[in-house]
């Protein structure tokens, strides 16, 4: 444990030459030890998937050195590269299953490339399956199973050759809330059990939250921000880290929006000054406003808040306006009006 | 009590089961052997382009494709008449349902690789992807992923290509070769016997159904995708 089993040094990949040339990473480097659940976070396009595709050089980069457990692998031949990918599972957003091949043999299949005895390895898979909860399901095609039990597959296929490392490429993005919890569960449980250093790249701050220990933020090419999550949490330096906290446009949830309709709504956006609560208490307290909360979608991390808040302003302008002014001059807070 | 069917075709009926025989096995023998060449040139096409799983230099996958289009392009009676000469090597003879096997082999195998190669297009690019970063060679991705992945596009691939090639078999009998379409010229285009060449026809045709639904249905059975569900719910 704490050994790097994966560094990154200068990392640069350019797609394309001359001027239709893109720059999907840009001097990149990093750090990956041994037992880290390690996210990367970041916007679309950021280049997150060319950085995790670079670890086992799926992509080739245009400069700089991957190293995976002490040895550089950018100038290995081939047949080494190949043997040296047994070692690192991959999993994606899109599972990549073998349509044709039942889970048991999509479990078996990198067992066969290594030679497995055909019993030997359906015992394997079956074992495999029974960890990742898919005993009962083992001659199931993929056509037949639902999206979180197909990435339960391709997780028992990524761990099938004993890899030192699993990465999962947006794995949970295609599945809905209450799976994505599931699967990142069995990650981190394979991470616990079995010693597995897990890298998760991710557009969603709560997958971080959930499972890694380690977080690296990328933006437009560039690591902006890395280090230990509650560190990258409670005080965020980059622009980007802020905002993906505090998710834009997920809109919190309208409660009794019926009854205020006419009045002014506006959105309390909270980057981790001030607690949500004493805010509100004091707006009664010192200005003797009274507002409803429509909904909010605010976490806690160690004791300050980030999210933001939906707030209905009285209806009398005057009122409304003291409560807007009172809200404005706080610390950590920044106000949007919201109209319907 | 086969007066019915006139004259014509009562002096054609003692030869048809022997002659629908030659048609069906010159078919199935040229189709094995199109596929035996057009398999591995249908890879070669499918994955030594830039991006494929293959690094071929780019003169030899360059070359292949117009080696390929080149035979596509030319007319069948054409191409069979300049080939004749090796079944002529092979077999010591020039006509009949044998000679007719090499250039109806020629001419279809750079048909079928055209159709292998759409087949293996079709595999999903983040499977083989998948399948890479589990350290498989090329050599392993193809026999492993691609070719397993797309069999039930190769069958219905497959159907295609026997009821093509049994339609130049038929063409081919101007030129001598045995089986049913030689019997539609010899006996009825050339003798103005029009009933004969009917019922010729309308037997290729049902020929022709035969092998599509066959080759459907197998390809249809073969499919653990989308079409599983509903045949295991058939089957309860
Ligand atoms: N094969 C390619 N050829 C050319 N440009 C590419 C290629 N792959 C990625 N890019 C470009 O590199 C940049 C980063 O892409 P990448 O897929 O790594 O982003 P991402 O962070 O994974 O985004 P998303 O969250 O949408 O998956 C993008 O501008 C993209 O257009
Ligand atoms: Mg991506």
């Amino acid at each position: 444990m704490g050994q790097p089993i994966i560094e990154i040094k200068g990392l640069t990949k350019t797609f394309g030459s001359g001027e239709d040339s893109v720059t999907a990473l840009r001097d990149i480097d990093l750090q990956i030890n041994e037992g880290d659940i390690f996210g990367i976070i970041g916007l679309s396009g950021a280049g997150k998937s060319t950085l995790v595709r670079c670890m086992n050089l799926l992509e080739r980069p245009s400069a700089g050195q991957v190293i995976f457990d002490g040895r550089e692998i950018t100038s290995i031949k081939e047949k080494e590269l190949r043997s040296v990918r047994k070692s690192i599972g991959m999993i994606f957003q899109r599972f990549n299953l073998l349509m044709q091949r039942t889970a048991a043999e999509n479990v078996t299949f990198p067992l066969e490339l290594e030679g497995a005895p055909k019993k030997k390895a359906r015992e394997r898979a079956l074992e495999l399956l029974k960890i990742v909860g898919l005993e009962d399901r083992a001659d199931a095609y993929p056509a037949q199973l639902s999206g979180g039990q197909m990435q339960r597959v391709a997780i028992a296929r990524a761990v099938a050759s004993n890899p030192k490392v699993l990465l999962c490429d947006e794995a949970t993005s295609a599945l809905d809330p209450n799976t994505t919890r599931a699967i990142l569960d069995l990650l981190k449980d394979i991470n616990k059990t079995m010693g597995v250093t897990v890298v998760i790249i991710t557009h969603e701050m709560k997958v971080i939250e959930q499972i890694c220990n380690r977080v690296a933020v990328i933006d437009q090419s560039r690591i902006v921000e890395q280090g230990e999550v509650s560190q990258v949490f409670t005080h965020p330096k980059a622009a980007i880290t802020r905002q993906l906290i505090m998710p834009h446009g997920t809109e919190p949830e309208m409660l009794k929006v019926q009854e205020l309709r006419g009045n002014e709504v506006i959105r309390i956006v909270f980057n981790g000054g001030s607690a949500y609560e004493p805010l509100i208490a004091s707006l009664a307290i010192d200005c003797g406003v009274k507002v409803n909360i429509l909904g909010a979608d605010t976490r806690n991390i160690d004791g300050k808040a980030y999210g933001s808040m939906l707030i209905g302003l009285p209806s009398d302008p005057k009122e409304a306006a003291r409560a807007l002014e009172y809200i404005k001059s706080q610390d950590g807070v920044t106000v949007e009006e919201v109209d319907d | 009590m086969l007066d019915f069917l006139g004259e014509n075709i009562q002096s054609v009926l003692p030869i048809l089961p022997q002659q629908t025989w030659e048609t069906l096995y010159s078919t199935v023998i040229s189709t094995f052997f199109a596929y035996v060449i057009g398999i591995p040139v249908g890879v070669l096409l499918a994955t030594g382009t830039s991006g494929g799983i293959l690094k071929l230099p780019k003169v030899v996958s360059r070359c292949l494709d117009i080696i390929v289009n080149l035979l596509r392009s030319v007319p069948f009676l054409l191409l069979m008449m300049v080939t004749l000469p090796i079944s002529g090597l092979l077999f010591g003879t020039k006509i009949g349902t044998i000679a007719s096997i090499p250039p109806l082999v020629i001419a279809a195998f750079p048909f079928v690789a055209r159709l292998i190669e759409s087949s293996l297009r079709e595999v999903d690019r983040g499977v083989i992807e998948a399948a890479q970063a589990m350290g498989c060679s090329p050599f392993q991705i193809i026999t492993k992923v691609m070719l397993p992945e797309s069999v039930p596009s190769i069958i219905s691939g497959a159907a295609i290509a026997l009821t093509t090639i049994m339609g130049y078999g038929a063409m081919a009998g101007i030129i001598g070769a045995g089986g049913l379409g030689n019997v539609g010229i010899t006996y009825g285009y050339y003798r103005y016997k029009y009933s004969i060449m009917y019922l010729i026809i309308i037997m290729l045709v049902i020929l022709v159904q035969i092998f599509q639904t066959i080759g459907t249905w197998l390809s249809v059975r073969s499919d653990k995708r989308i079409s599983y569900n509903k045949k295991r719910s058939k089957r309860k």
